[in-house]
C-alpha cells in the first residue's frame, strides 16, 4: 500500500476527493448531518494524495500538532486503528475536530498541495479514523498508575475535556465540574446537530470518563462552591469556563419578545432539543426571522431558524463578505440552503406591536470606512439609507464575554477590561497560584480547536507544576 | 445523577410540597435564591424558589403549583422518585441584614419563598410582619410555619374565609398608615400582585424589594432569557437578581415577556392531559 503515497508513485492527485452531503433542498427541513463522511474508497483515495513530507508543515498548523503524516500513512496502509490511535495520542476530541475544525485556517493552509492545487482534506480523514472507531467500538484505554494529585477542572467545554484528558493520562486525578446538566459546553448547547451531532459528543465525553475523570454535572463554581474554596481541596485548578455570557446591541426593542440572544436560541434548539415535539422545551419558531452577526454562531442561528420552519432567513452583518469571520465551508451551506445575506446592514432598533412582539428590525446601510488601528475597515453609517426588515424572531450573534459568576468569591486572579481572564499564553497560568486557564475565557469566543490547543498546554504546564509542588 | 423525592404532600389543592434529596444545593443555599430542575431526559428546565433547606440531612424544599405540562407532571411524582437535574443553588442571595422592621407579603405560592426570609430576617434580629394571602382560606399555605417564623402575622383571603377580606396589600397598607417605622417590604407574588402591591407602598418612606419570576432556561447567566429592565438597564434575573427594587422595575415588559409562549404552553398541557387519559403515560 505505501505505492499509494503519492510521493512514490508521482501521480499525486490535483482534486480532493469530495464528501458526500445531504442536498441543500432535502437537509433544510432536517437536523441530521449535513456533511455524511468518506466511505473507506474515499479516504483510500484522499489518502493517498499525501506527500508524507519529510518536514511537514501541517503538524505546526494544527494547535495540538497531531501527526497528520504519520496518521494518513497507517490509512493509507487501511490499518484504521493504527490510524485513531496515532491521532488520540495527542488529540481527544478526534471526531469532533473533524468536523468542527476550520481545517481551512489550520492544518489545510500549511499543506505543501494547496500552494498549487488542493490541499490534503486531514479534517476529513480524522474525522473517517474517528467515526471508523466509534462504529468498531471504542477501545478502553489502558489504565494509569495514579500520582496521588487532584486537580479541578471548571467547565466542561473543548479546552477543559482536552485538558482533563492529558491529565488523568499523566495518572492525575481529575474531577470536571460543569454547570449544565450535560458535559461539552459550547459543543452540546452551541453548535447544531446537524454540524455536529450530539450522540458523537457524548461519546467523546464517555471516552474521557474511561480515562477516570470524574463529571459532575449540575455543578456550579461561583455558587455551591467558590474557586478560591476550591484551590483548597485541590492540588491545581484549571479554569475552562469559555465565553458564555451574550452580549447585546442595546438598542430601543432589544427586549421584545421574540428576541433572543443566539446562545437562549441554541441552547433551546440544541441542548433542549426544541425543535423535536416530543420535548418539553419551546422555540418560537419565526416565519422570518433576522439574525444579526457573521460568525459561526450567526450561521448556526440561521441555519437552524430555517430547519424550525422559518420562510426567511436573514443574516445582518456590519461589514462585507469578506470580512465574515465565519467559516468558509459554513456559508456556502447557509447560502445553498437559501438564507439571505444583508452585508454592510446594522440594525438600528427593533419594532414591536401592541403585544409586546417583535414585527421587524429597523437597519441602516454601512460603508468601510479607512482602516483603524488594527488595520481593520471599520464600517460606517450612511445617513438616511434607514429601511426595515419585517421580522417575527430576531436573534442576536454578535459574540460573548466570559460568564462573571465564576469569579464570585476569588482572590488575587486578575481580569483584563472585557471581563477575561489574564493567563501566560504558553502556560496558561494566572495571577492566582495554582489555578491555570485557557480557551474562550482568555481569548474571549475563539474556535473549539484554539480552546483545545490552550487546554493541552495547560495540562503539560499543570503536570510541571505538580511535580515541582 | 439522580436526585431522589424524600416527601411529597398537596399542601393545598394544586399546591405540592417536595423535599429533596440535593446536599450540594443544601450546603450553599441562601434564603432568596432558587434552583433549577429537569423531571426526565426529554424535561425542560424550570426554575422553583428554595422554600426551606436543612444543610444537615442535605436535603431541599420546594413547593409548587400545577400551572402548566411540567408542574402537572411534577405532581404525579412521589416519595421514592427521582428528578434527573435538580442544580442550584442560583441568584443572588436576598439582602438579609439587621434593618428593624420588616414587612414580608407574600400571596399565593408566593408565600413559599418568603418562608427562609422571615427565617433568615428573624435570626438577623429584626422584627418580621408577615402577610400571606391566597384566594381563600384552603389555599393558604405554610400558616403554622409562618407563625413560627414571624413576630406577627396576619391573613387575607380574597372571598373572607380567613383573616381580612381583602387583598394582602390592604394590611400593608394598613401597617404603613399606622405610623410604624418599617424600613423594607418585601412583596412576593404572581407579577401582577407584585406591581400592584408595589405601587400600594410606593407613596411611603420605605425601600420595597420584589422577586421576580422571569422564564428562564439556565439560570446561570449564559442566555439572557430572563432579562428584565431595571431603572433604564437590562438585568438578567437568574444572576443579578431575582431581587430587585420595585420602584425601577419595567413590571409590564416583565408580565409581556411571561406571556410570550402562552400559546404553545396551553398546547403542551392539552397534549399531555390526552395522553393521561389514554393511559399511555
Amino acid at each position: 500500500m505505501q505505492e499509494l503515497h503519492g510521493e512514490k508513485t508521482g501521480k499525486a492527485k490535483k482534486e480532493r476527493t469530495p464528501m458526500p452531503e445531504q442536498p441543500a433542498d432535502e437537509r433544510r427541513k432536517n437536523f441530521n448531518e449535513v456533511t455524511l463522511g468518506y466511505t473507506k474508497e474515499d479516504a483510500l483515495a484522499e489518502a493517498s494524495r499525501c506527500l508524507a513530507c519529510k518536514d511537514p508543515k501541517c503538524v505546526e498548523g494544527c494547535p495540538v500538532n497531531v501527526d497528520i503524516p504519520g496518521f494518513i500513512k497507517l490509512v493509507c496502509e487501511e490499518d484504521f486503528e493504527g490510524a485513531i490511535e496515532k491521532i488520540k495520542a495527542t488529540n481527544a476530541l478526534p471526531a469532533i475536530c473533524g468536523r468542527v475544525c476550520p481545517q481551512e485556517t489550520q492544518c489545510e493552509a500549511l499543506c505543501v498541495l494547496g500552494k498549487k492545487g488542493q490541499p490534503v482534506a486531514i479534517g476529513r480523514l480524522e474525522r473517517f479514523c474517528a467515526d471508523y472507531e466509534r462504529e468498531k467500538g471504542v477501545k478502553a484505554p489502558e489504565a494509569i498508575s495514579p500520582t496521588g494529585k487532584k486537580v479541578a477542572v471548571v467547565g466542561s467545554g473543548p479546552a477543559s475535556l482536552t485538558a482533563a484528558a492529558d491529565l488523568a493520562k499523566l495518572g492525575h486525578k481529575v474531577t470536571i465540574f460543569e454547570s449544565l446538566h450535560k458535559a461539552g459546553g459550547v459543543l452540546s448547547y452551541g453548535i447544531p446537530e446537524f454540524r455536529l451531532p450530539k450522540e458523537i459528543v457524548q461519546k467523546e465525553v464517555e471516552y474521557i470518563k474511561q480515562l477516570g475523570v470524574e463529571i459532575k454535572p449540575n455543578y456550579i463554581i461561583g455558587r455551591i462552591m467558590t474557586l478560591d474554596e476550591l484551590c483548597e481541596e485541590f492540588d491545581a485548578v484549571f479554569l475552562g469556563t469559555g465565553a458564555g455570557l451574550p452580549n447585546f446591541m442595546g438598542i430601543e426593542g432589544e427586549n421584545l419578545s421574540g428576541v433572543y440572544s443566539a446562545n437562549e436560541f441554541l441552547t433551546r434548539v440544541n441542548l433542549m432539543k426544541a425543535y423535536d415535539p416530543e420535548y418539553d422545551t419551546e422555540v418560537r419558531c419565526g416565519k422570518q426571522v433576522v439574525v444579526v452577526g457573521g460568525g459561526n454562531v450567526a450561521m448556526d442561528s440561521a441555519r437552524s431558524a430555517l430547519r424550525l420552519g422559518a420562510e426567511e432567513v436573514s443574516i445582518v452583518y456590519r461589514r462585507g463578505e469578506d470580512e465574515m469571520p465565519a467559516r468558509r465551508e459554513e456559508v456556502e451551506h447557509a447560502k445553498e440552503e437559501g438564507i439571505i445575506f444583508r452585508f454592510l446592514t446594522n440594525p438600528v432598533r427593533i419594532l414591536g406591536d401592541e403585544k409586546f412582539n417583535v414585527t421587524g428590525v429597523e437597519c441602516i446601510k454601512m460603508e468601510l470606512g479607512e482602516p483603524d488601528k488594527s488595520g481593520r475597515r471599520s464600517p460606517v453609517p450612511v445617513e438616511g439609507s434607514e429601511f426595515l426588515v419585517p421580522a417575527d424572531v430576531v436573534v442576536i450573534a454578535i459574540g460573548t464575554s466570559p460568564n462573571p459568576m465564576i469569579f464570585k468569591g476569588s482572590e488575587g486572579l486578575d481580569q483584563n477590561k472585557r471581563g477575561t481572564v489574564v493567563a501566560d499564553e504558553e502556560t496558561g497560568a494566572t495571577s492566582k497560584c495554582g489555578v491555570f486557564a485557557g480557551g474562550d475565557v482568555v481569548t474571549g469566543a475563539a474556535t473549539v480547536i484554539s480552546a483545545m490547543g490552550a487546554g493541552k498546554k495547560a495540562a503539560k504546564a499543570i503536570d510541571e507544576f505538580l511535580k515541582e509542588k | 445523577m439522580a436526585y431522589r423525592i424524600l416527601e411529597k404532600e398537596e399542601i393545598a389543592p394544586s399546591v405540592h410540597r417536595m423535599v429533596i434529596d440535593a446536599p450540594d444545593v443544601a450546603k450553599a443555599a441562601k434564603a432568596g435564591q432558587f434552583i433549577i430542575l429537569r423531571i426526565d431526559e426529554r424535561g425542560e428546565r424550570i426554575p422553583l424558589t428554595i422554600a426551606d433547606f436543612e444543610r444537615k440531612t442535605g436535603t431541599v424544599t420546594v413547593i409548587f403549583q400545577e400551572m402548566g405540562k411540567t408542574t402537572k407532571q411534577l405532581a404525579k411524582l412521589s416519595t421514592g422518585n427521582s428528578l434527573e437535574d435538580f442544580v442550584g443553588p442560583l441568584g443572588t442571595p436576598a439582602d438579609i441584614k439587621k434593618l428593624g422592621t420588616v414587612i414580608l407579603v407574600g400571596g399565593g405560592v408566593g408565600v413559599a419563598p418568603i418562608y427562609p426570609q422571615a427565617k433568615a430576617y428573624t435570626s438577623a434580629g429584626n422584627r418580621v410582619i408577615t402577610i400571606i394571602g391566597a384566594r381563600n382560606k384552603d389555599l393558604l399555605i405554610l400558616e403554622n410555619e409562618m407563625e413560627k417564623a414571624s413576630s406577627e402575622l396576619y391573613i387575607a383571603t380574597d372571598d373572607g374565609s380567613k383573616g381580612h377580606h381583602g387583598f394582602v396589600t390592604d394590611i400593608m397598607k394598613r401597617i404603613l398608615d399606622s405610623g410604624e417605622k418599617v424600613a423594607r417590604v418585601v412583596i412576593i407574588g404572581p407579577p401582577i400582585m407584585m406591581k400592584v402591591g408595589a405601587g400600594v407602598a410606593f407613596p411611603y418612606d420605605v425601600e420595597i424589594l420584589v422577586s421576580l419570576n422571569a422564564i428562564m432556561v439556565d439560570g446561570t447567566g449564559m442566555c439572557g432569557g430572563c432579562r428584565v429592565t431595571v431603572d433604564g438597564e437590562t438585568k438578567f434575573t437568574c444572576v443579578d437578581g431575582p431581587e430587585f427594587d420595585a420602584r425601577k422595575v419595567d413590571f409590564v415588559q416583565l408580565m409581556n415577556r411571561l406571556a410570550m409562549y402562552r400559546g404553545e404552553e396551553t398546547k403542551a398541557v392539552e397534549k399531555y392531559e390526552e395522553k393521561c387519559r389514554c393511559g399511555l403515560h
